[in-house]
């Protein structure tokens, strides 16, 4: 995977900021066991992963080992341990997808971004993820990005997607440099 | 809407939303399904609404955005009530007209309406549209009056009125007397007669008990389940309540996957509203029963969907199954007798009540009684969701309903049942489609996805694309399914890299005996299905991968090869510009050439090849010229 990018250039909270937060969400939930699930998808929602110092803490509010944590979460697809990039895509090879070529699908998002599967752009723009069937079988293949599912996707699409958000992202560029009070 | 404390309460609250729907006598309706979203049914939606408002048309044209209408390959779908007229496709600058001509008089707009590949006729009439005329649409034909969000919709189609009748006076014997009498089946792929299942969890010993809807959906290929719990919450958790009632239990659970949003938030807003009205809580509607429900959300673990698994998960464990000598039944969600159902098998029960035993066993067959809803999707011209009485032919389902094969293809094979099922091949499309005879072929009912494949799918490759799945999501508690699937997945993925050999064929098969036999769950019991059926049904494809190291149906990869047709190239350049590797070489001003040693195979040439040239040809079979010059 690629962690070039520094903690602080992809906006993450710092380490004191997140415990606080996890520390606020975890108010919301007592401590018997069955909470441990709805817990992590809780701090998954608000920060996108399950940080190591996340899961110290969940381990501590329900009185069990963090090795425990970890091997519930881990069992599970949904549960991330390294931030996604801003635009996570979820290309699914679900069988209809899988039958009208969702792989051909995922090639070309991985070799228009230079990552594979499971990883995340340097600038921690994009990340790929595969899934097994997001339930629109009858749009396949399909993509999701940013949560907007892309239905009948083609590789041509693929190059539109990814186009699309350089352009929004150089405009922002470039607007930013325009701002007022920055000498012309 | 006010609290109901009474049936009497309940009646009166259901006439009063029917006729506030009477008062305006035309409905336009909008599916507003994941499907259908994505194909920008919310602006349509949108459109709409201010388009009947501005042509002053409010007071007598309502707006709904549905349930899933099921015709998702021609979505947006709209349809206009009561003359249920079914626009599909439909942009917002197409909406003027339609409020116009449809909603202001009674003209159709004919460019939108379906018209028949074959004969290119246009029909207007849901009734008459094939996809929708060979359906027997029971438990999705509320579909189009449905509002999720809206429990009054609910009401005004007689919503509640089977909790009403249970709770006014029909025992809890007699309810499951009922359930058993109809012989309805567990919808989630097994089978078990459901009543039996409610009787036993009433009967053991244990309290408090539990009711389950497994949510769990994880057969890639199957939306059914999302569609009902998006669609119509109301109809299953009234199932659900009717089920709490006659098993004696005063505490439910949706366990619901997290890959579907739209069903999470719609359950969740179902259930608040069902709390409001008092048809969840203390005393609901005054017979002193208390019941509640809350709500899981599946964290994506495929065995999950197993019922003892999914106990677990809801206990917060990792979530895997347990032995099965210990029925979930008995001993279930923290060892009390827990009693799980599928969504749609919830949905059947207040049909049963309201409409009686007889009529229910009066559809489908002798064994297997009522409709089943399958996903049918794959290569197949009008995918979507379908409901079909059980035994129907397989054959009426996907040439009737589905319209046939895309492009002129050839059939050749349906895949039912998901990952625990198999493949059948053309010679079996007269089987009638009911548990038992799906399984006596080698496959089998499962949740309902049914997967069409035509001459361009590998079965080898379907075969290996299933293993991988489901070695990946096996849970690794036991040995059979975690190493069995993987030796099993590393053969397939010999075979369809051109490095089978002889005797992988009766290795597969040996090994898929192993698991059958000795595996903890159903998960590795049925994982060889998909094997086993490919084998039994089109050997000769294995044997072509193997011995002559080609892909019949050219889909393997390290088994074809690209090459540009010298006689249709008209030298437009496309291939060569879309070829991500390089590998397009121009020879002269007008003719091109694959360099074999460089091609990826991504096929990104064969797709930017224009039609009507179609000089970019794909071949079964290794290159010829390895040897071409770097």
């Amino acid at each position: 995977m690629n962690y070039s990018a520094s903690e602080e250039e992809a906006g993450l909270p710092d380490k004191i900021a997140l415990e606080r937060d996890v520390a606020a969400r975890l108010k919301g939930f007592d401590n018997h066991r069955r909470n441990l699930i709805p817990i992590l998808q809780d701090i998954q929602d608000h920060f996108l992963y399950l940080a190591p110092e996340a899961i110290l803490m969940v381990a501590e509010h329900i009185g069990i080992g963090a090795s425990e944590v970890y091997g519930v979460a881990t069992f599970y697809n949904q549960f991330r341990f390294h931030p996604p990039g801003r635009h996570p895509i979820k290309v699914c090879l679900g069988t209809a997808c899988h039958v009208r070529g969702g792989d051909i699908i995922l090639e070309n998002f991985e070799r228009k971004l230079g990552i594979s599967d499971g990883e995340t752009t340097t600038d921690r723009e994009f990340s790929i993820e595969r899934v097994a069937c997001v339930g629109c079988c009858a749009l396949a293949p399909v993509a999701v990005v940013d949560e907007n599912i892309q239905g009948h996707m083609a590789p041509s699409k693929v190059e539109g997607i990814v186009l699309g958000y350089k352009i929004e992202r150089d405009r922002i560029d470039r607007e930013r440099e325009n701002e007022p009070g920055e000498p012309a | 809407m006010k609290k109901l404390t009474s049936v009497k309460d309940l009646e009166i609250v259901g006439r009063e939303c029917a006729s506030e729907q009477l008062k305006k006598p035309k409905t336009i309706t909008v599916c507003s399904e994941t499907g259908c979203l994505t194909c920008g049914s919310s602006k349509l939606a949108d459109a709409f609404e201010s388009e009947i408002e501005r042509q002053g048309l409010s007071g007598t044209v309502s707006l709904r955005r549905s349930a899933c209408l099921g015709f998702c390959e021609r979505g947006p779908v709209s349809i206009i009530l009561p003359q249920k007229i079914c626009y599909l496709q439909a942009r917002p600058e197409d909406v003027p007209e339609i409020v116009q001509k449809t909603l202001g008089g009674n003209e159709i707009v004919e460019r939108l309406v379906y018209k028949d590949t074959q004969t290119g006729v246009r029909l207007a009439c849901v009734d008459d549209i094939p996809f929708y005329k060979h359906q027997m649409r029971l438990l999705l034909a509320n579909n189009a009056v449905i509002d999720a969000a809206n429990i009054a919709d609910y009401f005004a189609i007689g919503g509640y009125s089977a909790l009403g009748k249970v709770l006014a006076g029909i025992g809890k014997d007699e309810v499951i007397e009922m359930i058993k009498g109809s012989k309805l089946r567990g919808r989630g792929g097994g089978g078990f007669p459901v009543g039996i299942k409610w009787q036993t969890t009433k009967d053991a010993p244990g309290e408090p008990k539990y009711v389950i809807v497994n949510g769990d959906e994880g057969d890639p290929g199957a939306f059914m389940d999302r569609s009902f719990l998006e669609g119509n919450p109301h109809g299953v958790l009234e199932g659900l309540i009717i089920g709490g009632y006659a098993i004696g239990a005063n505490e439910g659970f949706f366990y619901i996957r997290q890959e579907y949003p739209v069903a999470l938030e719609n359950v969740q807003l179902a259930i608040e509203q069902a709390r409001k009205c008092g048809l969840l809580g203390k005393d609901i509607l005054g017979s002193g029963f208390d019941f509640d429900v809350k709500i899981h959300r599946g964290a994506g673990a495929f065995v999950s969907g197993e019922s003892s698994a999914l106990m677990n998960a809801i206990e917060g464990n990792v979530g895997e199954p347990r032995p099965k000598y210990i029925h979930t039944s008995e001993k279930g969600i923290w060892d009390k007798p827990s009693c799980l159902n599928n969504v749609e098998t919830w949905a059947n029960v207040p049909l049963i009540i309201n409409n009686g035993v007889e009529w229910f066993k009066g559809i489908g067959t002798e064994a297997s009684t009522g409709t089943k809803v399958f996903s049918l999707v794959g290569k197949v011209n009008n995918t979507g969701l379908v409901e079909v009485p059980m035994g129907i032919p397989l054959r009426e389902i996907i040439f009737s309903i589905g319209g046939g094969v895309p492009k002129g293809k050839k059939f050749k094979a349906v895949q039912t049942g998901g990952p625990s099922g198999g493949v059948l091949p053309e010679s079996l499309l007269d089987l009638p489609v009911d548990f038992d005879e799906l399984k006596k072929a080698g496959s089998m009912m499962g949740s309902g996805g049914m997967i069409v494949m035509d001459e361009d799918t590998c079965m080898v490759d379907t075969a290996r694309y299933y293993i991988e799945f489901l070695a990946h999501e096996s849970c690794g508690k036991c040995i059979p399914c975690r190493e069995g699937l993987r030796q099993m997945l590393n053969i397939l993925n010999d075979i369809t890299s051109g490095r089978g050999k002889e005797g992988d064929i009766e290795l597969l098969e040996e090994l898929s005996e192993t698991l059958q036999e000795a595996s903890l769950c159903a998960l590795g019991q049925s994982a060889p299905n998909p094997v086993m059926s490919t084998i039994r049904h089109f050997r000769d494809e294995y044997e072509a991968h193997i011995r002559e190291k080609r892909c019949p149906a050219r889909v393997c990869k390290e088994l074809i090869t690209y090459e540009i047709d010298e006689e249709k190239c008209k030298g437009c350049g496309l291939c060569m510009k879309n070829c991500p590797a390089g590998a397009v070489e121009q020879i002269d001003k007008k003719q091109f050439k694959i360099n074999q040693t460089k091609c990826i195979k991504c096929g990104a040439c064969f797709t930017a090849c224009p039609e009507k040239f179609s000089a970019v040809v794909k071949k079964s079979g290794k290159p010829q010229e390895q040897a071409v010059a770097a």
